[in-house]
């Protein structure tokens, strides 16, 4: 199996993800040993989704957790899951 | 994982037969997918926060109807995704975005590059930096946002992403090739263009100090 490179592109996010079959990686990397423009495009795309996947790309809102479990709080106090029983612990609320 | 599976059903069943407190920490590992999956719908970190806060307190109401079929994780997500997406649907801002994949046929080949020299996660201290990338990725179709930022920021696999959307997976693995050749494309040349000139800015400052 010979690519070429525009063959080559269709597979970098599998390549990535590893869910290639090992004759495709076989293929991609051959190209890849003798392509400066197909490498520098998988370098690439790998050093975007490391940045990405940084936590300060979608930091989450100040207080966010906090907010949560208050408003979580709120409503263990006032109710049970459906098909829950009645609290066996003093009413759940010792927020 | 399985072990984590086991221990979040007895948890479950002990919030079910009354120590409710505990939902708390059931949930504690999740607060930041569940952000994240409503924000991939709505692009608004505090309609996100709502929706994320709704739906977790839709799946404690819906905790006895979870039956471990599924990873928990993969039940709240869906649960959340459920929730922006209704929320999406009755926002009169928003125009209602086909959630399928037959818009106008977009090209996906990346932005050549000759050589790429790595942008280290450091870089993102700079503020604006960090913005391009976040509008690059709320700029992308939602099906493919969705996918892109389960997989690439939540690191879930290929199937769990097919169980929460109900696609399967082989559309899962295509979204996420659009996804992330058009984030090449968007971005690559603006990181290019962006760092070297800091670069060059900086030995020239520490070439005067």
């Amino acid at each position: 199996m010979k690519l070429d490179c525009k063959h080559v592109w269709p597979y970098i996010s599998d390549y990535i993800d590893d869910t290639v079959t090992p004759e495709e990686r076989r293929a991609i990397e051959q190209h890849l040993e003798t392509c400066e423009i197909c490498s520098a495009i998988l370098d690439s795309v790998h050093n975007i989704l490391v940045l990405t996947a940084d936590d300060r790309i979608f930091r989450l809102p100040l207080g966010y957790s906090q907010r949560l479990h208050e408003r979580i709080g709120e409503e263990l106090a006032k109710a049970a899951p459906d098909g829950g029983s009645a609290s066996v612990d003093d009413g759940g609320s010792r927020e | 994982m399985v072990q984590a599976l086991a221990k979040e059903m007895e948890w479950i069943a002990r919030i079910l037969r009354g120590e409710r407190d505990l939902f708390h920490e059931l949930i504690r590992p999740y607060e930041r997918v569940v952000f994240l999956t409503a924000v991939s719908v709505l692009r608004d970190s505090t309609e996100a926060e709502d929706a994320a806060q709704e739906a977790m307190i839709k799946a404690y109401r819906a905790l006895g109807s979870f039956r471990g079929d599924a990873k928990f994780s993969t039940w709240l997500t869906a649960i959340t995704l459920n929730e922006a997406r209704s929320r999406l649907r009755k926002s009169s801002r928003v125009r209602v975005e086909s959630l399928d994949d037959t818009g106008p046929e977009e090209d996906y080949t990346p932005f050549l590059v000759a050589d790429w020299r790595e942008i280290p996660s450091e870089t993102l201290e700079r503020e604006e930096l960090a913005e391009q990338i976040q509008c690059a990725i709320e700029g992308l179709p939602p099906s493919y946002r969705e996918v892109f930022l389960l997989r690439d920021k939540e690191e879930m696999s290929i199937e769990e992403i097919a169980q929460v959307l109900g696609v399967t997976a082989n559309l899962v693995k295509v979204r996420l090739f659009r996804a992330r050749m058009m984030l090449q494309k968007r971005l690559a040349p603006y990181l290019r263009r962006e760092l070297p000139q800091q670069r060059r800015w900086l030995s020239w400052l520490g070439g005067r100090a």
